[in-house]
């Protein structure tokens, strides 16, 4: 079944696209030649239609889905004829295993090219080899990481054999482990056979060793189509917003560089009394007693004004700590406590016991998926929404969603369903709704995850100023550059704890037990 | 978050789910017409003491996990026998009548629950597919699906979360918490959607659509008829068989559609 070996060439002759039901082109004007075996970047601006354009070499943009102009040919024919030539790996992982066991979804592809069943086996085993998986056929795929997993479907598109491999944003929904394993795997692949590549990702740099050419998608009023960027084109690091108070922030009492369970070890940031802190607070699945906590016993303090980075590895129980100090999961051990000033008429009562309405001008959530937290149907209700809930008044509701509408730029959508937002508007809209009912304590969780460098800079911008505006933020996140240049402290969880350490957990007294050294306080940036 | 992670994993390596999947449905069809010609208690007993036996072939040992997966089972043949009771037309009390429903219940639900602990879903689709010819785009593309269930079930959790984090609970408000999980099931709804739709456009990119076409689809796993699954499938029969032979014999045998 093979059609011709080696790498293919792409033509893309006066490409244009526009998606069924919608009244303006997602791509036009798009001229370009790409040489068997090149390798190449396509960068651009969020909608400025690379995904489509990569979506229509992979010959998935059918009649069926929308107007085509011109012509997008891999050797010769066209992408929807080519496509057993080409391979495509996109963002999630999750949305592209098909099978429970590894092997038989690298299998899949071949089957459904009707590879007959003897030469199947040898070939899986051969593209598993490739990417370097290094379990069994019949791993559970749900028991693998999210770069595993990555690995896993670039091992189906591989063992097809393709001329064209295209990757869209392969790594931005991973941590940089996963992203790790994902881009060492490409090259792997690259060094033993010679397939074009083709690839979008918002971190560029790394990949940049790589690639032979950089390719910028345009596509405004005035102008569409295909730019060649010159050789030593590198991606701009979006810059970091100014500390308004450098100099009085750096001279606080810093706690010293000590596990951050010993007394010492608390974080009295800025000599200021924390908002709301985590003490010796941990959490357990009920159904698994026996397996490790998803979150071992954790102290940590949020400060107003202060920015606190929960680092660590999948499976740390990051997101869960979020959730309690969130006060919207009980912890299973230790407690989570607002202050006085935070609580007020609360009085003693924990977080997750708080009313909703009460909650949501306290503290503010923002979930990694934007689609979750929306509720409304239009951008300024879902802005208005968390006021009115707190109780304003629907005049100062309002008018709390028309600045926000402003500082955001998305005036323009205030009447658009949210849902209908590009990723990094919803992103910004996610976090200004929970900014709405100006919360005193902030908790986003990866809130920059597979943003491009405008939307990200954006978002360090919308936190920076509700930190100085005095909101404790607290972020969850892989995100490096954000946490080394925008933490004031960083809280690391570590997996893999010590089973015999954690096993008091449970037990009565555990409030007491000595804190797990695991957690350990990261270097303060700001010194 | 592991917990909802085990719809589609690695089912054990039991007795039962070395029997083709294809076999196994004969069986449970021949099972279930038996059941349900019948309105005795003689035949759903044989059936549901012949099915128990079977219980350890399909991994289910431990009472707990035993009953975790079949409490709705058990709660809904009480409360058939429990209606029955209340309401049957002789007036007096009709013990046998409703104990009779109940394991009748048991008798037809029971393969099911043994089905679904021993057998994996991949090799149902495989056996599916290669035997008896149903639409692989049909069969695989469940089995794709089945593969979301646990990630809805955490997107679940995270959009009921995030209701409450935005300041919107029901409180003891029945009116509004009804609303509220409207409000969220149809969140789920559109999330379900996108996850699916971007998973078939992965699925396509692999050469799924192309079995529409020219291409026959080929099965690497392939699906085999054994000797054992014939005699698992004679055996089923002949139970069935004796079971009603003997419930006629001893004039027990009444069938449901006589009065």
């Amino acid at each position: 079944m093979r059609v011709g070996a080696g790498p293919a060439a792409v033509d893309v002759v006066g490409f244009g696209f526009r998606y069924s039901g919608r009244p303006e082109w997602a791509v036009r004007d798009m001229d370009v030649r790409i040489e068997p075996g090149e390798r190449i970047l396509l960068t651009g601006a969020s909608g400025s239609g690379k995904s489509t354009l990569l979506t229509a070499m992979a010959g998935l943009l059918g009649p069926d889905s929308g107007d085509a102009r011109g012509a997008v040919r891999v050797d010769g024919r066209t992408a929807v004829q080519a496509r057993d030539r080409i391979g495509i790996l996109f963002q999630d992982p999750e949305s592209q295993l098909v099978m429970s066991q590894a092997g038989d979804d690298v299998a899949f592809g071949l089957e459904n090219r009707g590879v007959p069943a003897g030469e199947i086996w040898p070939r899986v085993r051969a593209a598993l080899d490739a990417v370097g998986f290094g379990y069994p056929l019949d791993r559970s795929t749900h028991a693998l990481s999210g770069g595993e997993k990555q690995r896993l479907v670039l091992a189906g598109a591989m063992v097809a054999e393709p001329g064209l491999l295209l990757l869209d944003e392969p790594t931005s929904q991973l941590d940089p482990d996963g992203a790790e394993l994902v881009r060492a795997a490409v090259a792997r692949i690259l060094a033993d056979r010679g397939t074009t590549l083709v690839l979008i990702d918002h971190e560029a740099s790394p990949w940049l060793p790589l690639i032979d050419r950089v390719l910028e998608v345009q596509f405004g009023t005035t102008q569409a189509g295909v730019l060649e960027l010159a050789p030593r084109w590198r991606p701009t690091v979006p810059v970091l917003p100014p500390r308004p108070s450098a100099q009085s922030r750096s001279n606080g009492t810093q706690g010293p560089l000590l596990p951050i369970g010993s007394t010492q070890g608390v974080l009295h940031s800025n000599g200021e009394d924390p908002l709301l802190r985590a003490a010796g607070a941990g959490y357990s699945y009920r159904a698994d007693t026996a397996a490790r906590p998803a979150l071992a016993l954790t102290d940590v303090e949020l400060t107003a004004g202060q920015v606190t980075a929960i680092t660590g590895p999948n499976g740390s129980g990051k997101s869960t700590l979020g959730l309690l100090l969130a006060g919207l999961k009980a912890p299973t051990v230790g407690r989570i406590v607002a202050s006085p000033k935070l609580a007020g008429r609360l009085g003693d009562r924990p977080p997750h016991r708080w009313r909703a309405r009460d909650l949501v001008h306290r503290i503010g959530t923002v979930f990694q998926n934007p689609e979750h937290q929306f509720l409304t149907g239009r951008v300024r209700d879902e802005l208005s929404l968390g006021p009115l809930r707190a109780g304003a008044g629907d005049r100062a509701a309002h008018d709390r969603a028309e600045e926000l509408l402003q500082r955001l730029g998305l005036h323009a959508y205030a009447d658009a369903n949210p849902f209908t937002l590009s990723g990094g508007q919803q992103r910004r809209l996610s976090v200004a709704t929970s900014l709405a009912t100006r919360p005193s304590v902030l908790v986003l969780d990866e809130p920059t995850f597979g943003q491009d460098p405008v939307t990200w800079a954006e978002l360090v911008g919308l936190l920076a100023e509700a930190r100085d505006a005095g909101t404790a933020v607290c972020l969850i996140s892989h995100d490096a550059r954000l946490v080394d240049g925008f933490a004031d402290q960083e809280l690391r969880l570590t997996s893999g704890v010590d089973h015999r350490q954690t096993a008091g957990f449970t037990g009565p007294g555990a409030a007491e037990t000595p804190r797990s050294s695991d957690d350990q306080l990261g270097r303060n940036p700001t010194k | 978050m592991t917990t909802a992670g085990t719809v589609t994993g690695t089912p054990p390596a039991v007795w039962l789910g070395r029997i083709n999947p294809v076999a196994q449905i004969v069986a449970i069809l021949a099972i279930t017409v038996t059941a349900l010609a019948t309105i005795d208690l003689l035949t759903p007993a044989v059936l549901v003491a012949a099915e128990l036996a079977l219980l350890p072939a399909a991994g289910l040992f431990q009472p707990r996990a035993l009953l975790a997966k079949t409490w709705p089972l058990l709660l809904s043949a009480a409360g058939v026998a429990w209606v029955n009771l209340l309401f049957s037309a002789s007036g007096g009390w009709d013990w046998t009548g409703s104990a009779a429903l109940a394991l009748r219940v048991i008798a037809v639900a029971l393969p099911g629950v043994l089905f679904v602990a021993s057998t994996d879903p991949v090799r149902v689709a495989d056996a599916l597919t290669v035997h008896w010819k149903v639409s692989t785009r049909f069969a695989y593309g469940a089995l794709a699906a089945i593969r979301l269930a646990p990630l809805l079930v955490l997107e679940w959790q995270a959009i009921r979360l995030a209701r409450r984090a935005r300041g919107v609970d029901a409180g003891r408000n029945p009116i509004a918490a009804i609303r509220l999980f409207g409000g969220a099931a149809f969140a789920l709804l559109v999330a379900a959607i996108r996850r699916g739709s971007r998973l078939a456009l992965a699925m396509d990119a692999r050469g799924f659509d192309a079995t529409a076409g020219s291409t026959e689809r080929t099965n690497a796993r392939g699906s085999v008829l054994r000797s054992r699954d014939h005699l698992y499938v004679a055996g089923a029969v002949l139970l069935c068989a004796t079971t009603t032979a003997a419930s006629v014999a001893t004039g027990l045998w009444h069938p449901v559609f006589s009065s």
